[in-house]
């Protein structure tokens, strides 16, 4: 008789999440530009702000493998460390908003009632206003920087997050085995975290991995207008603004970036959609 | 022996946008330590609730609930905490009542770490004692509730609401969604576990042939009202309400030559939300008559038995 | 050869493949229909029955499910060789099938007439008018007033709904109904209801019913011929009265004593132990051998084939003796 092994829930996730081949493109992906960004010190042959007067909009060469722009800065060296920039807006802003967003949904889904009702009118007042433009209102108010462009992105988030995890909490609510932990008396805080928060997470799993992305592409915009990272920080939001004037002669200073924020965000949306399939419990049987 | 479960006057109501459904209505039974009640009746008859509302799962509108002579009608959060570990439930469907992401053990196992008060050694060894108990082999521990069929599944339910040696158990139609073969050995090992640890049972079934194998006494519900009370062998023998026999003649037995006509009932079933007062069968019922609009009672009837209906005596020839 | 046989299936295999392993869903079933009679196919969950009702119909899930072996003869014409679009035609007018749970069977957003009028118009060159006219014809039949032809499926009770899943079926007038546990989702009262109408209906329509359940007791109401099936295979297989007063095969015994009886004072429950075996790793000897209590190491190894045990009953089962199947 052949043995099956016993899969938990997780590895059951995992074993179907390998199968799919454009997950783990994706997958592989992330990690290299992790990987990019955290040993930058490391790969860049420049530092980020090396200016090179003599140098500027030089060809690839042996010296500058991607060329240099107009301050004669080494582009490759820039888009290591944009890496790093971009991705501290994208996962800063995302676990941030996860923390207070879901810990919101999480309280407004399980008590209901009245708690439900006040959380909801707040997240609903936030949600008048269209995702950017609370971003770019909260960063002008803050003061353009880095760090105040991912708490604009992730005050701007929560509400998104909350409704999310709440919706899921509410199907999760009526099923029979919150009905049993209320019967061997579990109290509430051990009913949401050991019961309801794993069956109800998935959907939010999926939407926090989609919205590293889109926090990367917002991040990229707020700077791309300003209100992000300032210059002369290496970000490829702002490499895409200053590269925008001088496109027509120098179309590589505002490819390069633009590929990088697109390869990042593409992997980032494979792994969410495959995650979202491995996840899909329909799949189970 | 003394009444374990004394319900008086119980009552469940739910606000609907339609008005107030009466899922439990005025619902009055004792039941003795070590014995069954079997509780029957169709969807919507209020058996799965009354279950509910006697272990706080739902909190009752009115009336009384009685546990080991105490009240337990609105009781502290304390009193709730000493209750729940004696009072259990078994649930219908043995997918949906474990948690997915738990193993067989540490669904077991949860119930005695919350109240037991034991020791990591000493839970693991009554986690391995449980499964014993109910026939899950020790191979499952790690096991996931989604790679096991319904009946281990069930096993699995079971033994997380014996864990901490309750007195009393609602069994909530636990052998509805098993298999024929598999119905069988789940209801002899409730049976067994009954007779080894003195439990007292309220079994809740539409199925009333499993009911009579397994209950002492058994209530008969319509619409949240109970319509006939009385023990087991007596309800089968001397079936008096109309919709006690309307219900027992619609069971398609497995025998080809039993001569069972099924009594026809009129319509469709009526609605709990603002319920006419009177008998609610009075829509269906075959004999129904001016009188039937009345507020009817429980009688006692014949010893023991009792029936909600005014028309009882002269329908089935009594004094 | 007699052949007023509406439907004869031979030696059917059907299998579905899954990412880890195949599943032998069907394992050389053998069955015959007249018309005008209604066959029980008994079995619990994952014996094969819905796979062989789906087989006929020809909606097998694909491509996971594949027959890998077989006829089914309809009218004398093996229907699984048919393309796509023959068996449209076949599908409806021809053939029915009622699926177990009315409550999603219905679309809820089209009227219950009109949904019944669908499946007319599908198959009959007829006008709008005369279509719904014999949709009002087809709910009065099934014991709803004419009048709620318009009416939309929330608006129904569970029986009501599943009358009109009824209608559906038998509104082209279909030679086979296949009726997947049409009763297992509703209350005893209703499904008495229910099974005193599809008696009436396949009495006044002719129609042969293959009548696909796990409960004996429905069985016994409406069936004329029985056939068991155990890990995709008929395992026994006779009239009403052969099976019900004659069970042989250690199966069928075991599923009669394993019901609580209502007649029966006191009589202790003798249930079948064990499980249904892996439909990924069948045993190919006897299916049934590690779960009967007569079992000896030949059934381990030899496929039994299927006996006639006297008058078309027949019994798969190495011990026969006595009309006792498994005999000591």
């Amino acid at each position: 008789m052949k043995k099956k092994k016993n899969r938990g829930h997780s590895a059951e996730v995992w074993y179907r999440l390998k199968k799919n081949k454009l997950a783990v493109v994706g997958m592989i992906v992330i990690i290299i530009v992790i990987l990019v960004a955290v040993l930058a010190p490391v790969l860049a042959p420049y530092s980020y702000d090396k200016q090179d007067l003599m140098h500027t909009f030089a060809k690839p060469s042996a010296e500058h493998l991607l060329g240099t722009d107009k301050f004669g800065r080494d582009n490759l060296s820039r888009l290591i460390y944009g890496a790093r920039s971009s991705l501290s807006m994208g996962l800063g802003a995302t676990v941030l908003s996860c923390i207070f967003g879901l810990t919101l949904g999480a309280i407004a889904g399980y008590f209901g009632g009245v708690v439900d009702n006040i959380i909801m009118r707040f997240c609903d007042l936030f949600s008048c206003v269209p995702y950017l433009l609370m971003c770019v209102v909260i960063s002008a108010i803050l003061g353009p920087s880095l760090m105040n462009a991912i708490i604009a992105m992730s005050l701007a988030h929560i509400p998104g997050s909350a409704r999310l995890l709440r919706a899921s909490i509410l199907s999760v609510r009526d099923m029979e085995y919150i009905e049993a932990a209320k019967a061997i008396d579990s109290p509430h805080a051990h009913t949401i975290l050991k019961h309801v928060i794993p069956n109800a997470i998935a959907p939010s799993i999926v939407s926090i991995t989609m919205g590293i992305g889109g926090c990367i592409l917002s991040g990229a915009t707020l700077s791309f207008v300003g209100l992000g990272a300032q210059p002369p920080l290496a970000e490829w939001g702002c490499m895409l603004s200053e590269g925008r004037s001088l496109m027509r002669d120098h179309m590589e200073l505002v490819l390069l970036p633009g590929i990088a924020i697109m390869i990042t965000v593409l992997a980032f949306n494979l792994f969410g959609d495959g995650l979202r399939d491995a996840l899909d419990p329909r799949l189970k049987n | 022996m003394s009444a374990l479960l004394e319900v008086q006057n119980l009552k469940k109501y739910f606000k609907t946008p339609g008005g107030l459904l009466h899922a439990v209505d005025d619902v009055n039974f004792t039941i003795e330590e070590g014995k069954t009640l079997g509780v029957v009746g169709e969807s919507g008859c209020g058996k799965s609730t009354l279950g509910r509302t006697i272990l706080h799962l739902l909190d009752p509108t009115d009336g009384k609930i009685l546990f080991e002579g105490e009240d337990i009608t609105a009781p502290s959060r304390k009193k709730l905490s000493e209750m729940r570990a004696k009072m259990q439930i078994i649930f219908q469907d043995p997918f949906s009542s474990l948690n997915p992401r738990m193993s067989v053990s540490e669904t077991i196992m949860e119930p005695l770490q919350l109240h037991g008060g034991m020791g990591k050694e000493e839970m693991i060894e009554q986690t391995k004692a449980l499964m014993d108990t109910v026939g899950l082999a020790e191979r499952f521990w790690g096991s996931y509730p989604h790679e096991l069929d319904g009946g281990r599944r069930q096993r699995i339910g079971i033994a997380r609401a014996i864990a901490l040696r309750p007195r009393f158990i609602v069994c909530d139609e636990p052998v509805s969604a098993l298999d024929v073969s598999i119905q069988a050995q789940i209801l002899n090992l409730l049976v067994e576990l009954q007779e080894k640890q003195k439990l007292t049972y309220m079994f809740v079934t539409h199925d009333l042939s499993v009911v009579k194998y397994i209950s002492d006494d058994i209530l008969v519900m319509y619409l949240g009202q109970v319509v006939e009370k009385a023990g087991s062998h007596e309800l089968f023998a001397h079936t008096l309400h109309p919709y006690s026999k309307a219900l027992l003649s619609a069971i398609p037995v497995p025998n080809i030559h039993a001569k069972n006509v099924a009594i026809p009932m009129k319509g469709e079933i009526t609605s709990p939300i603002n319920p006419k007062p009177g008998c609610r069968f009075y829509a269906r019922c075959p004999y129904a008559e001016e009188r039937c609009q009345k507020p009817q009672t429980l009688e006692e009837v014949l010893p023991n038995h009792f029936v909600s209906c005014c028309r009882v005596r002269e329908l089935n020839d009594l004094a | 050869m007699e052949n007023d046989n509406l439907l004869e299936i031979r030696n059917l295999f059907v299998e579905f493949h899954t990412d880890d392993a195949v599943v032998h869903a069907v394992n050389g079933v053998d069955l015959t229909l007249k018309k005008g009679e209604t066959l029980g196919l008994v079995g619990e969950t994952g014996a094969g029955k819905t796979t062989i009702a789906r087989t006929i119909l020809g909606i097998l899930p694909k491509p996971q499910g594949e027959v890998t072996g077989g006829e089914v003869v309809f009218e004398g014409e093996d229907i699984l060789k048919l393309p796509e679009r023959g068996m449209r035609k076949i599908r409806g007018d021809k053939i029915a099938m009622i699926f177990q749970d009315p409550m999603t069977a219905l679309n809820p957003i089209d009227r219950v007439g009109d949904q019944i009028a669908e499946a007319i118009s599908l198959h009959n060159q007829i006008g709008k008018s005369d279509v719904r006219l014999r949709a009002m014809d087809m709910l009065e039949m099934v014991g709803i007033p004419r009048e709620r032809y318009n009416e939309f499926p929330h608006q129904f009770s569970g029986g009501m709904k599943q009358r009109v899943v009824i209608a559906m079926a038998l509104a082209c007038n279909p030679q086979l109904l296949l009726a997947d546990e049409p009763t297992t989702a509703l209350d005893v009262t209703i499904q008495a209801q229910v099974l005193n109408l599809m008696r009436d209906l396949k009495k006044k329509l002719n129609t042969s019913v293959i009548l696909i359940t796990h409960d004996l007791g429905v069985v016994a109401s409406i069936c004329e011929t029985v056939a068991v099936i155990y890990a995709g295979e008929i395992v026994e297989y006779g009239t009403a009265e052969q099976i019900f007063d004659h069970a042989t095969h250690p199966y069928t015994r075991g599923l009669f004593d394993s019901l609580p009886s209502i007649d029966d004072k006191d009589v202790k429950l003798k249930p079948i132990k064990g499980l249904m075996p892996d439909p990924t790793n069948l045993n190919p000897g006897c299916k049934f051998y590690d779960r009967c209590e007569y079992a000896t190491a030949a059934c381990k190894d030899t496929h039994p084939e299927a006996l006639d045990i006297g008058e078309g009953h027949l019994v798969r089962c190495l011990h026969i003796d006595n009309g006792e199947g498994g005999a000591k």
